[in-house]
C-alpha cells in the first residue's frame, strides 16, 4: 500500500476537486431554489417544489445513469470538457459527475436553507418589507443571512452526504478515491484490508474537516 | 416633554388639514371572520391619531393595512393621494415612505444597531454609507441610544430596542409613521422612555397613527382618538371629548374597565 500512496492521493484529489466544485454549485443552486420556494411568485414556488420532489426522490445513481446514457441521446453531453491541471484530467466523466451531484445536492441544500428560513421570525421579513426593501433585498439582506446561521448543521450534513456520494462517480468512469481503491484491491488482493483501512481513514479525515469548518461557522455566528 | 403631565400638545397650528392617509370603505375578511368592516378614516398631514379598542377589535390589522403588510379585500387606501400599489417594486417604494414600528421591535438580529438604522437609507434610498451613518448617529442620539450603536439588538433592553426601531423608521424620512402597539411588550419603566420619544415626534409635526393601550399618550399627544370594536370604527372624537363623554355603549364599557384602576 505504501508504495502506491501517490495513487491514493490522486484518487482523493479527484474526490476533493469534485466535492469542492459541486459544493459551490449546489450551494448556489440551492439558494436560488429556496428563494423560489419561499418567494411571492406562485409559478416559481411550484417549479421549485416540483424540482425538489422529483430530484430528491430519485436515487443518485439514476441521475448519473441519466446524464451518462440518456442525456447524450437528447443532445446533452460533456465531451467538450477537456481541462488538464497538473496531473489531473477533468473530462466528460468529471463534468457529468459534477452536474449530477450538484443538481441532486441542491435539493438538500434548498431544504436545509428552508428549515433555516422557517426559523427566522416572521417579524424580521415584515420589518425589512416595512423599510421598503423589495423581495430580493428582504431575502439577501435580512432573511437568508439569518437563515444560513440557523442552517449550518443541516447544511453540513447535506455537504457531508455529498462528499461521500462522490464515490458514485467512481462507478461511472471517474478515477476518484473509490475507483482507485477498487483498482488497488484488484491488483493487491492480499492487502485488501490495509487498502480498505487507508481509504476509510481518507474519507473520515475529509468528512471531519467539513465538520470542523461547520463547527467554526456555528461558533462564529453564535452571538446573533 | 413627558407624558405624565396631562397638558395636551399644542400642534393645531401646523395641522394643514389636507388629507395624508385615507381609508375608504375598507373591508377585510379572515376566512369567515369580518375583521375590518366599512372602515372610513382620514388622517390629515401632521395629525396624530390614536386607535384604541379591546383585543381582537381589528386595530392592529387596520394599522398594518396602511403599508399593505395585510392586504384588504375591498375598498381603497390612499397615502398622499396615491392608491396603495399591488405587490412589487411600487409597493416597496410606497413602504419606504410609511414608517412602521412593531410591538415586538423586529430589529434585524444579525446587524448592529447602526446597521439596522442605515440598511434602508443605503439599500433603498441609495445614500452613501458615510451619509447614512451620519444621519443614523444623529437619530440614535435623538432617541437616546447613540452610545449603543455598535452593539447587537439582543444586547439592548426592550425600551432601547424600540427606540432604535423608531430611529430606523425615521431614517427613511417617512411621510407618516405607524405604531402597532409599540409599548405592549415593554416593562412599565421602559414604556415612558418610548412614549417620550413618540411625544417628541408628535411635537415635531410627524403624522402618526398609533395603536396603543396607553391612555396617557392618547390624552397628551393625540389630536383624535379612534375607538374600534369588532372590526368597526365606533367612535371618532378629540381625546377630551372621548375620555369624558364617550357616546357608544361599547366605548363606555371599555373605558369603564380600563380607567377604574
Amino acid at each position: 500500500m505504501l508504495d502506491n500512496l501517490d495513487e491514493l492521493f490522486k484518487g482523493f484529489g479527484y474526490t476533493l476537486f469534485l466535492f469542492l466544485v459541486s459544493a459551490v454549485a449546489s450551494l448556489v443552486l440551492g439558494t436560488v431554489l429556496v428563494a423560489m420556494r419561499v418567494g411571492p411568485i406562485g409559478v416559481l414556488r411550484a417549479v421549485g417544489a416540483i424540482y425538489v420532489s422529483v430530484v430528491r426522490n430519485t436515487p443518485l445513481v439514476l441521475i448519473f445513469i441519466f446524464f451518462h446514457f440518456a442525456a447524450p441521446i437528447l443532445g446533452i453531453n460533456f465531451r467538450w470538457v477537456q481541462v488538464h491541471v497538473g496531473g489531473f484530467d477533468f473530462t466528460s466523466a468529471f463534468a457529468t459527475a459534477f452536474v449530477a451531484l450538484s443538481l441532486y445536492t441542491a435539493c438538500f441544500v434548498c431544504e436545509a436553507l428552508r428549515s433555516g428560513v422557517n426559523a427566522v421570525p416572521m417579524g424580521q421579513a415584515e420589518a425589512a418589507r416595512a423599510i421598503g426593501l423589495p423581495f430580493g433585498g428582504v431575502m439577501t439582506q435580512v432573511v437568508l443571512p439569518q437563515a444560513v446561521r440557523a442552517s449550518v448543521p443541516p447544511l453540513a450534513s447535506a455537504l457531508i452526504a455529498m462528499l461521500k456520494n462522490t464515490s458514485v462517480a467512481g462507478v461511472f468512469f471517474l478515477a476518484e478515491a473509490l475507483a482507485t481503491m477498487r483498482g488497488l484491491t484488484n491488483d493487491y488482493s492480499s492487502e485488501r484490508i490495509g487498502i480498505f483501512a487507508c481509504f476509510a481513514v481518507g474519507y473520515i479525515l475529509l468528512v471531519e474537516i467539513v465538520s470542523m469548518i461547520s463547527l467554526g461557522f456555528e461558533r462564529r455566528w453564535r452571538i446573533a | 416633554m413627558t407624558v405624565t403631565d396631562d397638558v395636551p400638545v399644542d400642534n393645531t397650528a401646523r395641522r394643514s388639514g389636507d388629507p395624508l392617509v385615507e381609508l375608504v370603505d375598507v373591508q377585510k375578511w379572515y376566512g369567515g371572520l369580518h375583521v375590518l368592516q366599512d372602515i372610513n378614516l382620514t388622517v390629515g398631514r401632521g395629525e396624530v391619531v390614536v386607535v384604541i379598542g379591546p383585543s381582537g377589535s381589528g386595530k392592529s390589522t387596520l394599522c398594518r393595512t396602511i403599508n399593505r403588510l395585510e392586504p384588504i379585500d375591498s375598498g381603497q387606501i390612499l397615502v398622499d393621494g396615491a392608491a396603495l400599489p399591488q405587490e412589487g417594486k411600487a409597493l416597496a417604494r410606497h413602504r419606504a415612505d410609511v414608517g412602521m414600528v412593531f410591538q415586538s421591535f423586529n430589529l434585524f438580529a444579525h446587524k448592529t444597531i447602526l446597521e439596522n438604522v442605515t440598511l434602508g437609507p443605503i439599500k433603498v434610498r441609495k445614500q452613501s454609507k458615510a451619509q447614512a451613518e451620519d444621519r443614523a448617529r444623529d437619530l440614535l442620539d435623538r432617541v437616546g441610544v447613540a452610545h449603543q450603536a455598535d452593539k447587537y439588538p439582543a444586547q439592548l433592553s426592550g425600551g432601547q430596542q424600540q427606540r432604535v426601531a423608531i430611529a430606523r423608521a425615521l431614517a427613511m424620512e417617512p411621510k407618516v409613521m405607524l405604531f402597532d402597539e409599540p409599548t405592549s411588550a415593554l416593562d412599565p419603566e421602559m414604556i415612558k422612555e418610548v412614549l417620550d420619544v413618540m411625544v417628541d415626534l408628535a411635537e415635531r409635526g410627524m403624522t402618526m397613527i398609533v395603536v396603543t393601550h396607553e391612555m396617557g399618550f392618547a390624552r397628551t399627544a393625540a389630536n383624535r382618538v379612534v375607538f374600534m370594536a369588532d372590526g368597526r370604527i365606533l367612535e371618532t372624537a378629540d381625546p377630551h371629548t372621548f375620555f369624558t363623554n364617550p357616546q357608544s355603549d361599547r366605548a363606555k364599557d371599555f373605558l369603564g374597565k380600563i380607567l377604574k384602576h
